[in-house]
Order: structure tokens, then sequence, then C-alpha cells
């Protein structure tokens, strides 16, 4: 066992891989969406064989290929960063975990990148229908690509289709489907790719809502509207239910994460859901952990309640239950956890002291326990709490839960209008009319880049302090290097995407100032 | 029906498949090797133009290769991505930060706005193609020579030196792999470079370059291959597991396993035979041999490091830590899983040969270069 962990290596390599992902970010959600956009456009183009459709697919695909590289560029490194920064947790859960990262690399990225060269390259060298087929099969591709990893981070947040083997101190596959299948990777699957397309749509009607301020390009403009309008309007509907789900599965397999999001210190019968609220520190404490409290809330009541178990009357337990236990609810409390995850880790390392011996007869009688229902029910599951020194460290970052859990809503919500209001405008014909929204549109492509950013930080600091939900923690799966290293290439990754993402976002404002070629 | 696959099987079959994923990216380093070129190949800037469309419309197969044999690896072999990636940090790292600033050079290079100017993605290019290769072949070179790491009981790693995997660059083999592995993306590169562009003048040019690619090429291959040959292996105990060190282990390797030997034999034949119709017959298709050849050579070197009870990944720290792909592989229900996953590669290897030859129907003009629109 490693002891004397350096918790400041642990935060710096915290720190680079949020930097790294918080980058990728910012450029694959666009992807997702761009590709499918492409393929509708060009798809009316092969369907009416008009011009002004396939003017409109190039234009936009040149900005979808600006975006394309540094997507590509900076998600290779998240895929080493397990390896260099997280390596312990790389051997635990390998097994599991690099199955989908390969399957990814063999299905999906081929894909993309074969026919994303046919996309940028072949308009005078295949023919029609080959080329729209190729830009479908960006889009599926690039699609396929965000499923794999998804799957992997879903297993993060809900370990599921595997047993521990004692003799590798790993643990192991034993149901593909499940991995695959797992309620918090459907989920997130669905939620992330209708947020690319919400996010995408975006882009495209604000960028053609600045072309209709500026009164160029009025026929782009209004084609690119409506296309963007109803993916984009399908899309955030869909992202609405499907955050909906995703919050439904966090409550049952991440009940802190969901507790903290919500700022549910105590819990309740007939909880309310709060809207908006401002945190504030209440003085009380859960031991050194400050406890929140709103100082100012607009609450629905009862809907919490209803949301979670679809009875007004059922009780929500708050952070404190999962703290303190609530016998009647049948919560164990942290320190029960901790000492059952305790003596999993006893078990584990008497079986490999006597595996170091080589004391058979001590082995065989251990590794019995091992595949015992009871000890894995009671025990093996809570294995990571043997590495919790206090309970109140399984308590997540709550004010910054709450704060991005529902500004993402609330700006999910807004984009709904967004796209509903453009639509109606749009076939009211006073759209190009009505410069004030056209301004909103324009303003309002930052937004869905916040709240995807905003999604993430929630899913991954909600996380906290677990890297793989309630059997390891963050610390325990960190790369044993030196701190000084790991500073080093923070500071160097740092400079260089903050360097790439300056070049691409002023060669794209120099693409859209110039327009599409006439 | 049920059929019973043994995990030795499974291990191996998983083995050959990362090492047909080495090999096909060495050989599409080509791209990385025409990169290392763009300074001293072309005698103008349409030529340039010309180099860098005809690499850049490959680069994203080199890149998912890569990408690929990295998901590959640690899915299979997952102890050595937690040994090797966590423990020679700095070296992979490099290897990392040369391939991000290629996807973006590509793309960026002569779009107006592009803050830092073409000078600066050119010199990204160089710097990948360079380094690139160089270092990924110091870190196949270890697989050979060894590394400074400990396990301990619960399998997490101890990096014996804080030169975290700098070190591996004092050793006189690994650098003669390195350069070995740059010089042939080199001669690839040229070879493809000859086989795709239609410029008289740029064709002659990389024929010269070509005649002094080749030299290095052959003299740092043969001092790495003859060193292997007559240097001692680390070889595995097929029962107890236990690793020895074994005299002349490599050569015993290549000669108990006839198959690889006749292998590596027809790879390095089908590489000198790409040059040398290259060279003496003006023919422009030497980069099927030649690459196929890196694909055979690259393919058996990679078995015999891995194959015959050899430690892949031998450490000098601890002897016992050393990795087989026995000790470091994935359980048997994964690799099993992966494998009917891996049945789709040949679907793979067709849509792709099928847009290449769709997109490379006919060779690159100096008219091509001003009449298209989606240019590098």
């Amino acid at each position: 066992m490693i002891n004397n962990i350096d918790l400041s290596l642990v935060e710096w390599s915290r720190a680079q891989f949020a930097l790294t992902a918080i980058y990728h970010w910012l450029f694959v959600p666009l992807t997702l969406g761009l590709s499918f956009i492409l393929a509708i456009m060009e798809t009316i183009y092969v369907k009416t064989g008009k011009e002004e459709w396939k003017r409109i697919t190039k234009f936009w695909q040149t900005l979808f290929g600006i975006n394309f590289a540094i997507g590509v560029a900076t998600g290779i490194i998240l895929e080493f960063e397990f390896g260099t920064n997280w390596s312990n947790y790389s051997w635990f859960v390998g097994d599991i975990f690099g199955a989908p990262l390969a399957v990814e690399g063999i299905l999906a990225f081929f894909l993309e990148s074969t026919f994303v060269a046919v996309m940028f390259f072949g308009w005078k060298k295949v023919n029609k229908r080959f080329h729209l087929a190729s830009t479908w099969l960006v889009a599926i591709g690039a699609n396929l690509s965000a499923m794999w990893i998804l799957v992997a981070n879903a297993w993060m947040q809900h370990p599921v289709g595997m047993v521990f083997n004692p003799d590798t101190a790993r643990n192991e596959m034993v149901s593909f489907w499940a991995v695959l299948f797992n309620q918090v990777a459907v989920d997130k699957f669905l939620h992330t790719i209708s947020s690319g397309f919400l996010l995408a749509s975006m882009f495209v009607l604000g960028i053609s809502a600045w072309y209709l301020i500026r009164k160029r390009e009025i026929g782009l403009a209004k084609k690119s509207i409506l296309v963007a309008g109803v993916f984009g309007l399908l899309s955030s509907l869909m992202v609405a239910y499907t955050g909906d789900q995703s919050a439904r599965t966090v409550s049952r397999v991440q009940p802190v994460k969901f507790a903290s999001m919500e700022a549910l210190y105590e819990g309740k019968s007939n909880a309310g859901l709060t809207a908006f609220g401002i945190l504030e520190d209440t003085g009380e404490k859960i031991g050194d952990r400050k406890v929140m409290d709103f100082a100012f809330k607009i609450q629905i009541p009862g809907l919490l309640s209803v949301l979670t178990s679809g009875d007004r009357d059922s009780y929500v337990p708050g952070i404190k239950d999962y703290i303190s236990g609530n016998e009647r609810m049948g919560i164990i409390p942290t320190t029960g956890k901790m000492e059952n995850g305790k003596h999993a880790m006893d078990i584990l390392t008497a079986y490999m002291n006597a595996k170091v011996k080589n004391d058979t007869v001590q082995m065989s009688s251990l590794k019995g326990i091992f595949n015992e229902k009871e000890f894995n029910d009671k025990y093996f599951r809570y294995l990571g709490y043997s590495s919790i020194s206090k309970p109140e460290d399984v308590i997540p970052d709550v004010p910054g839960l709450f704060y991005s859990f529902h500004l993402m809503v609330i700006l999910g919500f807004l984009f709904i209008m967004i796209f509903s209001v453009a639509l109606y405008l749009l076939f009211k014909g006073r759209l190009a009319a009505n410069r004030w929204f056209l301004w909103v549109t324009f303003l309002a492509i930052p937004f869905p880049y916040i709240a995807s950013e905003l999604g993430w930080i929630l899913t991954e600091l909600g996380r906290q302090p677990w890297i793989i939900q309630d059997m390891m923690t963050v610390s325990r799966a960190v790369s044993q290097i030196s701190t000084g290293t790991v500073v080093t290439t923070f500071i160097l990754f740092t400079i260089l995407f903050t360097g790439l993402f300056i070049s691409e976002v002023s060669i794209m404002i120099k693409q859209i100032k110039t327009g599409p070629k006439h | 029906m049920t059929v019973m696959i043994s995990q030795v099987f499974l291990q191996h079959y998983w083995w050959a498949i990362v090492s047909i994923l080495a090999s096909v990216l060495v050989f599409l380093m080509f791209v990385q090797g025409g990169q290392s070129l763009i300074y001293t190949l072309p005698g103008n800037s349409i030529q340039k133009t010309m180099i860098v469309n005809a690499l850049g419309r490959k680069w994203e197969f080199t890149f998912t290769t890569l990408v690929t044999f990295g998901g590959a690896f640690f899915a299979s072999f997952p102890l050595f991505y937690a040994t090797s990636f966590g423990g020679a940090y700095w070296v992979w790292i490099a290897i990392l930060f040369s391939f991000i600033i290629q996807a973006v050079a590509y793309e960026f290079r002569s779009k107006p706005d592009n803050v830092f100017g073409k000078t600066t993605f050119d010199l990204f290019l160089f710097l990948n193609g360079s380094l690139g290769p160089f270092l990924i072949g110091v870190a196949v070179a270890t697989f050979f020579t060894g590394a400074m790491f400990t396990l301990n009981s619960m399998n997490q790693v101890h990096w014996a030196t804080h030169w975290y995997g700098l070190e591996a660059l004092l050793n006189i083999r690994n650098l003669a792999l390195g350069f070995a592995v740059l010089f042939l993306a080199r001669v690839n590169g040229l070879l493809y470079l000859i086989n795709t562009l239609e410029d008289n003048e740029l064709i002659q040019r990389a024929v010269k370059k070509l005649i002094i690619n080749s030299i290095p090429f052959l003299f740092f291959f043969l001092f790495f291959v003859i060193s292997l040959l007559i240097s001692e292996g680390f070889a595995a105990n097929p029962v107890s597991g236990i690793i020895t060190v074994e005299k002349f282990k490599y050569l015993h390797n290549l000669l108990q396993m006839p198959v690889v030997l006749i292998m590596f034999l027809a790879g390095v034949v089908s590489v000198l035979y790409g040059i040398g119709i290259t060279l003496l017959k003006k023919s422009i298709t030497g980069i099927w041999f030649s690459g196929t050849g890196t694909v055979l050579a690259v393919f058996s070197l990679f078995l015999v490091a891995g194959f015959n009870g050899t430690s892949f990944y031998p450490s000098l720290s601890d002897l016992q830590s050393s990795l087989t792909i026995r000790n470091a592989s994935s359980s048997h229900f994964t690799l099993k899983t992966m494998m009917f996953v891996s049945f789709i590669i040949p679907i793979v290897i067709l849509y792709i040969w099928y847009a290449w030859r769709a997109i490379n129907n006919h060779r690159i003009t100096e008219e091509e270069m001003n009449s298209e629109e989606h240019k590098y």
C-alpha cells in the first residue's frame, strides 16, 4: 500500500486533468452537433439539387474543419493522462475501462477520420451520394466516439458488471452488456450528444443572426436558421428530458452527489425543488465542513419528492442523513461504511500477505470470503471507504455543485425559449427586422458552452472524493511522480492550450467575417 | 456451443493485435517523416504547399492509429499502460506534445489571422515530424533494453529515477532505434511523396534525399538489430513465471520462431527493394514495397519482444517486476470480448482502403493546388 500520499501531487494531477478536459470540451460539442447539421444541409442539397445549399454546407464545413482538429488534439491527451497521471487507477480498472477505449478507437475514430478526409477533399473526386454518405458517417463516427468514452466515465460514477479478483488486486469485467447499458451511461450519452446538438445549433443560429444584423448573406442566414432552429429546438427539448432522467438516476446511484446538487442538508418529506437560490454559511459544521443554507431561494413545494419517487409525501434524504445515517431509510452512517471498508481491506491485505509467504491454506480460506455474497454486499462494496479518514470527507463541494447545476438548468430553459422564438419569427417573416432578438441570439453563442462545461463540472466535482464511486478515492489513484513534474506539465499544457485556443477563435472570427465563397 | 478459448491464446492474440497496430503506425509515420523534410525538400513555395497537402490528407490515419494503439494496449495489457505511462512520464508526455501540435498545424497554417503565423505552424509540423518518430522509437526500444521500475504487491509502480523516463535517452541502443525509426519514416515519407506528387523537379529532389536518408537508416537499423541479436534477454519461465536473464534470448526467439524470422527478413528485403526500384528504375511504386516491408519487419520485432516466453517490458531495478504478456494482461473475459470486437478490423481496413483510393485517384499537381478550396 502506498502511505504518505502527497496531497499537492493529487491536487496538481486533478488540476491538469480538469484543465485538459475543460479545454477538450470547448471543441467537442460543436463537432458532435455541427456534423449532423452539415449532414442535414447536404441532404437538402442532394435532394433539391440547389447549388445554394451546397454553398451553405461548404461554409459551415470550413468552420467545422477549424474546430475538428483541435478537438482531436486535445482528446488524445485524456487517453494518455489516464496512464501518465492516474496509473494506479489504470491498473485497478484497466480491465474494464480500457475496453471501451479500445473499442472507441476501432469502431468510431477510424470511421470519423477516414470519412472526414472524403468530406473535405472529396467534393470534386467522388460522386454526390458517396460524399453525402461520408458526411453522415462523420456525424455518426463523431457521436459514436463520444459514446464509448462516456460509457467509461459512467462506469466511474456507477461501477457495474465486474468482480474483484484478489490475485491481481483489481476489478475484472464479467458483463460487457452491463457496462455498456449501465443506466448512467445511457443517460449520459443521450444528454451529452443532445447538448452538443443544442450548442452547435446555437452556434449556427447566432452567426446567422449576425449576418442578418449586418444585412449580409441573407439567403444563407435564413436557410441556416431554419435548419438550426428546428434541430436546436428538438435538441433542447431532448436535453431537458434527458437531464431530468440523469438527475433521477443520480438520486439513486450517487445520493450524496444528488443531495449536494440540491444543497439539501436536512432530509425531508414533501421536499421542494429549488429553482434558484443564494447559499450562505450557517456557522454550523459537519466535522470540519461548513453547513450552508439559503439566504434566498425560489422553490416549488413538493416537486423534489415527486421527481425523485413520484410521491409528494416521500422522504428525500439530505447530506446529514448520509453522514450520520438514517435507520428508518436504511442508510448506514459513513463511519459504519468506513469500518466495513476497513474490514474488507484487512481481509485483502491478509490475502496479499499470505500470497507473499506462499501460505496456500490461508490463501484458499481467505479467497473463499471474496466469493461470499454477504461479504461483497456488506463489506467489499465499501472498500474505498477504508481510505476515508473523516466522515465529512465524502461530501463534495456543495456550493460548487449547487450553482453549476442550477445555472445549467436555467440556461437550458433559456435555450428552449430562444429556439422557439427564432422559429416563430422566421415563419412569421419578421426575424430579419427584429434587431434586438438577433442581437440576443448572437450574444447567446457562448452560453451553451458555459452550460455544457457546467454539466461536466457538476458531474466530476460531484464524484469527489471518489475516482470510482465507493471503490477507490482519487488520492489512491494518482501516479507516484514528483509534484514538480506535474506542475511543469500543467504549465506547459496551459500555455499550449491557451495559445491554440486564441488562434482557433481568431481564425474562426476571420472566416465568419469573410463569409462564404461566392 | 461453447468454445473454450485459453487465456494463453488470448494473450498471444492481443499481443499480435497490438503488434499489428504498432507496425501499421510505424508505416503511417511516413506522414511525420515527410513533415521532417519540409524545410529541405521543396525548392519553392508551391512545392512546399504540394508536399504539405499530400501529407495533410493522411495525418488523421496516423493519429488515429496512435490513439487506437494506445487504447488497445491499455485494454489488453493494462499493467504495461499503468507502469510505463505512469513511470516513464516525460517520454510519453513529450510524444503527446509532439502530436498535439501536429493536429492543428495543418488546419491552421495557411488560414488568415492564425495569430502565430505560418512559420510557427510549419515549425510544429517539423517538430512533430522529427521528434514523434524518434521518441516512439526510443520508447519501443525499452521493450528490449528495459526500464527502471518496481511493482509492489498491489501492482503499483515505483520509478527508480527522478528522470521519469528521460534516462532512456542515455542508452545508445535506445537512441539507435529512435534514429532508425526516424530515418525510416523519412524514407517512407519520400517514397510516398514520389508516388503522390506530379512534379518532375520535385521528384528528382526527393530521389536525392532518398539516398541521403537511406544510409543513416541502414546504419542505425543494423546497429540496433545486431546489438539485439548478441544481447541478453529476459526470459519468463512458462510454469512459474519467474524471470531470468538469458544470453542471446532474442536470437533464440528468431531461431525458435522461424515464421517470424522469415517475416522479418522478408520485411527488410522488401524495404530495400522499395528503395532500390525507386533509385535504379525510377519507379514510383516504391512506397508499397517499403510500406509492406516496414509492417512486416516491425510486426516481427514486436513478436520477438513479447512471444516465446519473453518479458516485453523488463525491469532493470527488480527483475521479478518485469512485465510479460502473461502477468500484464487483462482478464480472460475482457480479452475474449475484445477479440469479438477485433473481428471488425478487416471491415475497417476495407473502408479505409476504399476511401483512400477515392481521394488519391490521381496524383497531386500544381494546378490542383491552385484550384482546391480546402487547402492546407
